[in-house]
């Protein structure tokens, strides 16, 4: 409380607009080789929430983005604590960029940024900024971005159409990229030995396009951290 | 009784600054001081040695490359074959451009020094390619250094890009360095992507790339290599 405080005497004394609204641009850059991002959700909300924490459980409605890129539960979840959302609506391929506007000038209190969106072709694996506080001064600051295992759904690698994006069903719900192979074996595979969220370990891949054991390319699907760039500007 | 005598020579000190910046003014034809950086790069990587280091000074109007874009002819020479001489020769106009001396292995470091050439040159980039990969390269792209005072440092972590030139198939006769001697720069664009991106790291044939000629010593991670600028 007492920082809080202290910050908004800050501001107040510089002269700046309403305390904490602010109007702002928000790019993310997809830096992986070969990896897609499904509809990224970009969120403005309060302390008394958040979406995902390292080391915990996911939630139903992460599980759900993580797994087949649904983002309905989770926005359902922030329209629960009056957030201010959007999300980016396309799959945003490797190497391009998307920009949201989000402006809280009718909810101050929401100084948070969240931003979220699966990784493709994977069973789980999803790109995160979770409840980071907005910069308060206009200028554009970057952040990297690391992607994230739900530890959900064991990483079998497999490409299963449509019906693998549903909580619970095993298998990568496609790739809109369009390289991954098929006639894997999912033998690399192990059910996750650790079930909360954690940095992921990265995927196998192989060097069979209609064999061995996963769809994946190894020389398209791996990345290495991190996996987007996320550019806020304050305006 | 330090302290008092470091209070002492500021107040020596401060009047003969003044009249050297007096001098300066009356004469109103002396340019500023130009400022020169100390740059050190350190090899991150456990088996890839890195290219002839690149460092350019240049003004907010150049980039060397940009994520999402096709990489230069220059910069594909760079990433490719290690050569930084199409990149020096591709700059123009307000550029200062200064080459490592040589490759600098695992373990290994260079230290260089730049002198920008106007006082709008106030980023740097280095550029740099791992040369056990196809077209992999570690770069820092237009930092800005025009708030460092002389003696003040800044420390940086560069990544890892893919130039997005030539396809990553790893295999034996496609990359220059020594872990293949095979061929540097061509002029075919054949990756999956035609832009820069970040780096997915090589999978080697002992990680299930059975035909490349690369082993789990050139594997990479980010950083691939550190950056210490002093300014001087």
């Amino acid at each position: 409380m007492k920082k809080l405080a202290l910050t908004a005497a800050l501001t107040a004394s510089l002269g700046s607009a309403p305390v904490f609204a602010q109007d702002l641009s928000i790019t993310v850059t997809n830096l992986t080789h070969g990896m897609a991002f499904t509809p990224i959700l970009v969120a403005a909300h309060d302390a008394t929430g958040n979406l995902f924490d390292i080391g915990q459980p996911a939630s139903a409605n992460l599980q759900a983005m993580a797994e087949g890129g649904a983002l309905t539960g989770l926005e359902t979840d922030l329209d629960g604590i009056s957030a201010t959302h959007t999300n980016t609506g396309a799959p945003l391929m490797a190497g391009d960029d998307v920009t949201a506007t989000l402006n809280t000038d009718a909810t101050p209190t929401n100084t948070k940024l969240s931003v979220v969106s699966m990784l493709l072709p994977t069973n789980d694996g999803f790109m995160g900024l979770d409840a980071m506080d907005i910069p308060t001064t206009t200028g554009t600051y970057h952040y990297y971005i690391n992607a994230y295992d739900a530890g959900t759904e064991a990483n079998d690698e497999l490409l299963n159409p449509g019906a693998g994006g549903a909580p619970g069903v095993a298998g990568i719900p496609g790739d809109p990229g369009g390289l991954a192979g098929s006639g894997g074996t999912g033998g690399a595979a192990g059910t996750d030995s650790n079930t909360t969220i954690h940095i992921h370990r990265g995927a196998l891949g192989d060097d069979q396009p209609a064999a061995g054991n996963s769809d994946l390319d190894n020389t398209v699907h791996r990345w290495l951290n991190p996996v987007a760039r996320v550019t806020i500007t304050v305006n | 009784m330090i302290h008092s005598v470091i209070k002492n020579s500021v107040k020596v000190a401060l009047p003969i600054v003044a009249s050297v910046l007096f001098v300066a003014c009356g004469g109103n034809d002396n340019p500023p001081p130009l400022a020169s950086y100390e740059i050190e790069v350190v090899n991150a990587t456990n088996n890839q040695p890195l290219s002839p280091v690149a460092v350019i000074s240049h003004s907010d109007n150049y980039s060397a490359w940009q994520i999402g874009r096709a990489a230069s002819v220059a910069l594909e020479n760079l990433a490719e074959g290690g050569s930084n001489s199409e990149l020096a020769a591709s700059l123009s106009g307000n550029t200062e451009f200064v080459s490592g001396s040589g490759a600098i292995g695992p373990a290994s470091s260079e230290t260089m020094t730049i002198t920008a050439s106007s006082a709008s040159q106030t980023q740097l980039t280095l550029v740099t390619m791992l040369v056990n990969t196809n077209d992999a390269f570690a770069g820092l792209r237009s930092i800005d250094v025009s708030a460092l005072a002389v003696g003040d440092t800044i420390i940086l972590n560069a990544n890892v890009y893919d130039a997005g030139s030539e396809l990553n198939s790893e295999s034996a006769g496609s990359i220059p360095g020594p872990a293949d001697g095979g061929e540097g720069f061509n002029a075919g664009r054949t990756d999956i992507n035609n832009v820069v991106r970040y780096h997915g790291g090589v999978v080697t044939a002992d990680d299930g790339l059975t035909s490349s000629v690369l082993n789990q010593s050139h594997r990479f991670d980010n950083p691939g290599m550190m950056v210490t600028i002093t300014r001087i």
